[in-house]
């Protein structure tokens, strides 16, 4: 298998149900017909390429922790600052730009209700703007991975 | 489906993925004094729970050309949610679907969808399409494309955080 090849396979195929065993890349690499040590190396390859963030989990919202999306209206002339006071905060996971007078979107989560209250606070006293909180009310899509197109 | 302060504890060593080294697995418990076998059961169960939704590779949808990252929101009446929610969830192109609380008078949205793609002209006609099927059409609606990313990585629910409750 050539080199695109193992890669669209490991991007696209093992997002969801990754083995759970002792030794997991070991059995991707007899899936697909390699060594683990190829399985191995490429993974390392698309994680410094970064176009895989971890191999992972992906939490149900509201199981364990407390999360939340926040937005923040923020002047066009502070955004780079804003947004790096807000990538500060280790709760902080996502934040993007978008294109909207609300244009700093985040999502914090937190071990508790109480960490998430205090934290949303200090990030309006740090940033010394309102923070929109958006807590989560009923999920009825979660993230159960993404098929990528063949390329 | 509570969890233990072991789920909390082997969730917060995963956060920033699972090593790459032939036996992962005992390297997470190594870290937790947990056995191998035991990382993998606690692992299962957290699944068959659906603590965790799924437990795979997760990918950087831009650095594989998925640019075109639109999070749609509309102002739905309270008594339509479940209906529309459900609907708008069900097409396939739809990565995420979530009610979320109003914040009036900036925000009066609801109901949020995110579509990844590769191009901001196909995703607007998704949206359109979207709308117009679901009878969505005469609500309020903003699209935002995601413009620069400042941060992605795992969450972090446990334990790592703890200590600094309290503080600052």
């Amino acid at each position: 298998m050539d080199p695109t090849a193992i890669e669209y396979r490991l991007l696209n195929d093992y997002q969801r149900d990754f083995p759970l065993e002792p030794r997991p890349y070991a059995r991707i690499a007899a899936d697909l017909g390699i060594d683990e040590d190829e399985v191995l190396a490429c993974l390392a390859g698309l994680r410094e390429a970064g176009a895989v963030s971890r191999v992972g989990a992906v939490i149900r919202p509201g199981t364990v922790g407390a999360s939340t999306l926040a937005a923040i209206r923020v002047p066009d002339h502070r955004l780079e600052e804003v947004a790096a006071q807000v990538n500060a905060f280790p709760e902080v996971n996502h934040n993007y730009e978008r294109d909207h007078a609300i244009n700093l979107w985040f999502v914090i989560t937190a071990p508790d209700g109480d960490r998430l209250a205090q934290v949303l606070r200090e990030i309006e006293n740090k940033v010394e703007l309102q923070v929109i909180d958006l807590p989560l009310v009923t999920a009825f899509h979660i993230d159960l991975g993404f098929e990528l197109k063949c390329r | 489906m509570p969890i233990d302060e072991t789920d909390a504890r082997l969730l917060a060593a995963i956060a920033d993925g699972l090593p790459l080294t032939p036996r992962p697995y005992a390297a997470v418990g190594e870290r937790l004094r947990l056995s191998e076998s035991r990382v993998l059961s606690r692992l299962r169960r957290l699944i068959s729970d659906q603590v965790i939704v799924r437990f795979g590779v997760i990918v950087r949808h831009r650095e594989l050309g998925y640019k075109a990252n639109a999070m749609v929101a509309w102002n739905v009446p309270d008594d339509r949610v479940a209906g529309l929610g459900r609907k708008i969830a069900s097409h396939p192109f739809v990565t995420l679907c979530y009610e979320r609380r109003r914040c009036p008078p900036d925000w009066p949205y609801n109901i949020y969808c995110m579509i990844h793609g590769t191009e901001e002209q196909a995703v607007l006609e998704q949206i359109d399409a979207l709308s117009g099927d679901e009878g969505l059409s005469d609500l309020d609606r903003v699209t935002l494309f995601s413009r620069h990313r400042f941060k992605q990585r795992g969450a972090r629910y446990a334990l790592e955080t703890k200590p600094l409750k309290g503080a600052a």
